[in-house]
């Protein structure tokens, strides 16, 4: 270790390396104009990524001889018109948990990438315990038990991460990332040794009896997890913003040495924030368990959390913000992978469009940053190595 | 156990090490040189499955393994090039951009083999180098001598890039803009420049991981190959902390475990299959416990340089 990597580290283990998203306090303190314009901005910004993705998309789809407004006129019929918006709330419910789950430790800079892992090991908790729970208790008592148990799991495995990066420095998105990995193998392994279907040979787990899941909100068929997750969103809405632990943890993400001399300490912090992220995801794994899909099978991976990273960007790390952004993906997934069975296309051309938003939304930010800040879009040292060699060029032509 | 130690088993278990460790050692190698430089690529994953098929397609087309890695390398670079100009000349966010490039590298490799050659899944022929007498060397030469030639050029890229890091300028100035890059631009170096160079060298070399991979490795493409393989490369770069040797012995220890996991396979013990997955993340989780506490990347490290930038 050399003598200036001591020199920047803070004291108590936490290094800054990442570079924090500082548009968005730039943005606040240096527009001047009316709120009206403001927020008009804001949306601009959120919706402008998603528009130029959905067209960049369109391009692809022609590209691979399918028709693209054939495809996304399947996608809104098959995810918005007739019953099927129903659907799309039902995917809806698990995503937003986890946006939610994210937006906590991202508002603290600190990078949670272990969701896949702690989702299916909170899921097959559940999964695995809940068909002979109910049989031996009640459905009521089995939501409430599992949903605690699911919470509890995907928190703990989060908690190396979260020590290593509290008490050392590691890097977190590494760590979080192994974890996951190791979480999705486990996963597997219970699945097929622990909680194994005995009265079907492919590796899956009972499955719940349909009469007992969860219950749909009266008049439609969409589970009540739906409602559980908006309140979160509220709930967690009002912590973040009203709160003096929002307050802290607004402190703690933009500076830790700053969270520091007002007395946070930032190893409980990152820990605390680590476990809510984790156990938000394991509440997400289990009202998709228990709403939508009622067993699991071994190498299932819905993969929500990489689906979802865009949108909680674009909603600006606002857990009611990222509500219309979730919507519209859920019904986008919902209707596209239809759409794409149908048109022939695979469906990990969702990935394409999710990647496309997160390209676009980075740039949008970038000159929307520079306008406000009335700076050039180009950096100096960019400008220079466009400048000096067109100054050689065009100062030979005037010779 | 003993009728596994035969000659034959021994060979079958070196080449399954090899053919395990060289793709992750060229990426890693790739990512150490862009962490040097202060650039963290999350997108590897990606890149290395943009090396995979394309490598593959070529390789398919042309019926050249060597023109097969050169469509990798290329494939690499290109894919590179998004944090290129995004992250390293604009100053846009890595850990999103590389997020991005995960995404696409899996969702345009699997939507092309979906589309083109999912019915038929061709492989491509196997080109290995039997060198002239090393090759009829028992155990040895039936393995780590009759591997492809590309195997000896990966190890003569190894070697190159380790020289060039420590002996040469070019070195130096990587290395600065990794730990302070308001040095490197005091002392009249380019930040942007060098790590331009930095990120592009990373993007061909886990591009030519990648199609080792596919075509000299597997002789054949599966969406989603790569199977975590990127973060791995992360993994092994941050334990070896920018030294190439280390790279090199963390690489062939994961092959180990690979050819490990395969031999455990093929006895008749009930091992499940997600527990060799698993194995080397666990060794990773373990070294990192162990010995990994006080990594410290450079301070630097993700973040964009902006000169005058406090």
């Amino acid at each position: 270790m050399t003598s200036t990597d001591t020199a920047t580290e803070s004291p108590d283990g936490v290094t800054t390396e990442i570079t924090p998203l500082k548009e968005e306090s730039e943005f606040v303190t240096t527009r001047t104009s009316s709120p009206r314009r403001r927020a008009l901005d804001i949306v601009v910004r959120s919706v402008v990524p998603i528009v130029l993705a959905l067209i960049v998309a369109a391009l692809i789809l022609l590209a691979l001889g399918k028709n693209p407004l054939q495809f996304y006129g399947a996608v809104i019929e098959n995810g918005l018109v007739g019953q099927n918006w129903q659907n799309s709330l039902v995917m809806m419910t698990p995503l937003l948990l986890l946006a939610i789950g994210l937006i906590v430790v991202f508002r603290g800079q600190l990078w949670n990438l272990g969701y896949d892992g702690q989702f299916l090991l909170g899921g097959v908790v559940v999964a695995g315990l809940a068909p002979q729970l109910i049989k031996a208790t009640s459905p009521g008592i089995a939501y409430l038990v599992l949903t605690v148990a699911a919470i509890a799991v995907a928190a703990a495995w989060t908690f190396i991460p979260a020590w290593l990066k509290a008490f050392f420095g590691t890097n977190e998105i590494i760590t979080t990332i192994v974890m996951s990995t190791i979480g999705v193998g486990l996963t597997n392994i219970l699945i097929e040794y622990v909680f194994q279907n005995p009265a079907v040979r492919t590796p899956q787990t009972r499955a719940i009896d349909p009469g007992d899941m969860l219950p749909y909100i009266p008049g439609t068929q969409v589970p009540i997890g739906f409602i559980v997750a908006l309140l979160v969103a509220i709930v967690f809405q009002f912590v973040l913003s009203r709160t003096s632990f929002g307050l802290r943890l607004d402190v703690f993400g933009s500076s830790a040495k700053t969270a520091r001399h007002v007395g946070i300490n930032s190893r409980t912090m990152t820990i605390v924030l680590f476990l809510i992220s984790g156990g938000l995801i394991g509440l997400a794994a289990s009202m998709d368990i228990f709403g939508q899909w009622g067993y699991m099978r071994t190498n299932w991976n819905p993969s929500y959390g990489n689906a979802i990273m865009p949108f909680v960007f674009l909603a600006r790390l606002s857990p009611v913000g990222s509500i219309p952004f979730i919507a519209f993906y859920s019904v986008f997934a919902t209707g596209g992978t239809i759409a794409a069975q149908e048109s022939g296309v695979s469906v990990d051309f969702l990935q394409i469009v999710v990647a496309l938003i997160l390209v676009f939304m980075t740039v949008t930010e970038y000159v929307g940053t520079k306008r406000d800040l009335g700076q050039s879009y180009l950096p100096d040292e960019l400008k220079d190595a466009i400048r000096k060699p067109l100054n050689a060029f065009t100062g030979r032509m005037a010779k | 156990m003993t009728d596994l130690l035969t000659p034959t088993f021994i060979t079958a278990f070196i080449i399954a090490c090899l053919s395990g460790a060289v793709p992750l050692m060229l990426a890693s190698i790739g990512e150490t040189v862009g962490e040097q430089s202060g650039v963290l690529n999350l997108g590897i994953e990606g890149v290395m499955l943009m090396g995979a098929y394309f490598g593959y397609v070529v390789a398919l087309g042309t019926h050249s393994t060597w023109l097969g890695m050169l469509g990798g390398l290329v494939a690499g670079a290109a894919t590179s090039l998004v944090l290129l100009v995004l992250n390293v000349w604009l100053g846009l966010n890595q850990i999103v951009l590389g997020i991005a490039i995960t995404a696409a590298g899996g969702g345009i490799t699997t939507v092309l083999y979906d589309q083109i050659y999912a019915k038929t899944s061709p492989r491509i022929p196997t080109d290995n180098w039997k060198i002239p007498g090393l090759s009829d060397i028992p155990v040895v030469g039936g393995s780590v001598f009759s591997q492809p030639a590309m195997f000896w050029v990966s190890l003569l890229i190894t070697v190159i890039v380790a020289w060039f890091l420590v002996k040469t300028n070019w070195g130096l100035s990587i290395r600065a803009a990794g730990q302070k890059p308001s040095s490197l631009d005091a002392a009249g170096g380019s930040v942007m420049r060098t790590r331009s160079q930095a990120v592009l060298l990373g993007g061909i070399l886990s591009g030519l991981g990648g199609a080792y991979l596919s075509v000299l490795a597997t002789s054949s493409f599966t969406p989603f190959m790569t199977n975590g393989l990127g973060y791995i490369a992360i993994v092994v770069t941050m334990l070896s902390r920018g030294k190439i040797l280390r790279v090199v012995i963390v690489s062939l220890l994961y092959g180990l475990t690979i050819a490990v996991g395969t031999v455990l396979q093929l006895t008749s013990l009930d091992v499940p299959t997600d527990l060799i997955t698993m194995l080397p993340y666990i060794v990773v989780m373990i070294v990192l416990l162990i010995f990994g506490r006080d990594v410290n990347n450079s301070p630097v490290l993700g973040a964009p340089y902006t000169r005058g930038a406090r």
